[in-house]
């Protein structure tokens, strides 16, 4: 085998390994889509952010505006300090709302932005005032309990006086 | 009495020589490649030698991996009526895992052995005691090359192997089983993190090709000069490296992918 085609067969090899790389980067994982720079940092404090990570995605209306950054601990009012990095390209109203959803039924959970009326924007380093925690399932089931619990006592109530009557 | 912890007493100091033996190998490995890389034919005849024909044995396994893999995890995940993830499942079990450490298994079988046997039989026929004598340093010339053409060759065979193993299950999956292609990819696309699955996978890939590569030239250097020694020494590759990819590839999962 001449050194020449030698030097052909190995440049086929690695040209085909770099086409293999890129079909992953872009075809099979997340490189194309949102990623790129130029967003601005947005706060927001929930009470409770259930299951959200870091990378989880920011959306409004469904569409992916952004991405979690970091969540820590805030110290002084023990809520969770949620910092995201949003589009550049995207506003929100001074009073627009965050909610922590889920997606699908089992899916990885999300923050919601649902834009405001305000005439003024949020802009660079903003929080969000207006928050709504994660749904924890342990505050549902009391919740659900405590109700029953309420309509079994109200239901008692008048065929008791009834009966003694 | 004595005798047997004399036997555990010298065992023990071999175990030590032999792990300073391997050092040295590697740190003279390393000395020598500048001088490698100012060789550039040389370098690239060792990646065809590796790389290229290995490339049948890879893209074949890469593909039956990925037929398997679409086909069992459907058959797992339509209980739970998540059959629209089988994408995102072959995809992470083939770029995060299967795609190093079987590449670096297949790789250690058969580009490994080649590496020992034909230095095992350079030294048997006295070839690199010769070129010792032409005051041509055989390491530089002959171990430093196929050392750079096992690294760089290493991490291309991997990456096609997970290329092929996706396509593969899209074959299977869509063609034959008929999950929705559209889902197919774009739940794949909206999970798999390219710096933290694929470049991970890639990371995992250069150090086995080290590993390999580095235990293939060991193994075929160090033989006994013998026709008997280098069939023991090709062996021993196969075993020695596959073992060294296997506990590794547990260290480096735990050290990339402990906490999300």
């Amino acid at each position: 085998m001449g050194k020449r085609s030698i030097e052909i067969l190995v440049g086929v090899f690695v040209l085909l390994g770099m086409l293999g790389l890129v079909f992953l980067a872009l075809k099979a994982a997340n490189l194309g889509s949102f990623n790129t720079g130029d967003t601005y940092p947005l706060f927001a404090r929930f009470d409770n952010i259930g299951g959200l990570k870091v990378r989880a995605p920011v959306r409004s209306a469904g569409v992916t505006v952004g991405r979690v950054v970091s969540i820590t601990l805030d110290t002084k009012t023990y809520q969770g300090l949620v910092r995201m990095e949003v589009d550049r390209k995207v506003e929100f109203p001074r009073d627009s709302s965050a909610r922590i959803l889920t997606a699908g039924l089992l899916g990885d959970q999300y923050v919601g932005l649902e834009p405001g009326a305000a005439e003024k924007n949020l802009a660079a380093e903003d929080t969000i005032k207006q928050t709504q925690s994660a749904v924890v399932l342990e505050s549902l089931i009391g919740q659900f309990l405590f109700n029953k619990a309420a309509d079994a006592g109200s239901t008692a109530a008048p065929s008791g006086g009834g009966a003694k009557k | 009495m004595i005798g047997a912890l004399a036997t555990v007493g010298r065992t023990a100091l071999e175990t030590l020589q032999a792990f300073g033996h391997h050092a040295f190998f590697f740190v003279d490995l390393l000395r020598n490649v500048p001088a490698a890389l100012r060789r550039p034919y040389l370098v690239v005849g060792q990646i065809h030698a590796i790389g290229n024909l290995s490339l049948v044995i890879i893209l074949s396994s890469g593909l039956a991996v990925g037929f398997v893999l679409a086909l069992q995890m459907y058959y797992a995940l339509v209980t739970y009526g998540a059959a629209e993830s089988l994408g995102l499942i072959v995809n992470l079990s083939l770029v995060r895992e299967l795609g190093p450490v079987v590449t670096a298994l297949l790789f250690a079988g058969r580009a490994g052995t080649s590496l020992t046997a034909e230095i095992g039989l350079m030294k048997a026929g006295e070839q690199l005691a010769a070129m010792e004598m032409m005051a041509i340093d055989p390491k530089s010339r002959v171990l430093a090359p196929r050392f750079l053409g096992g690294i760089i060759s290493m991490p291309i065979l991997a990456i096609l192997f997970s290329t092929v193993g996706i396509l593969g299950a899209y074959v299977v999956a869509v063609l034959l089983i008929g999950v929705d292609a559209g889902n197919f990819w774009s739940i794949m696309q909206s999970s798999v993190d390219v710096k933290r699955d694929v470049g991970n996978g890639i990371i995992k890939s250069m150090v086995f090709g080290i590993i390999c590569t580095f235990v293939a030239l060991y193994q075929g250097y160090e033989t006994q000069a013998t026709p008997e020694g280098v069939a023991y020494a090709t062996t021993r590759t196969v075993v020695i490296a596959s073992l060294g990819i296997l506990s590794m590839d547990f260290v480096l999962t735990a050290l990339m992918f402990s906490t999300p």
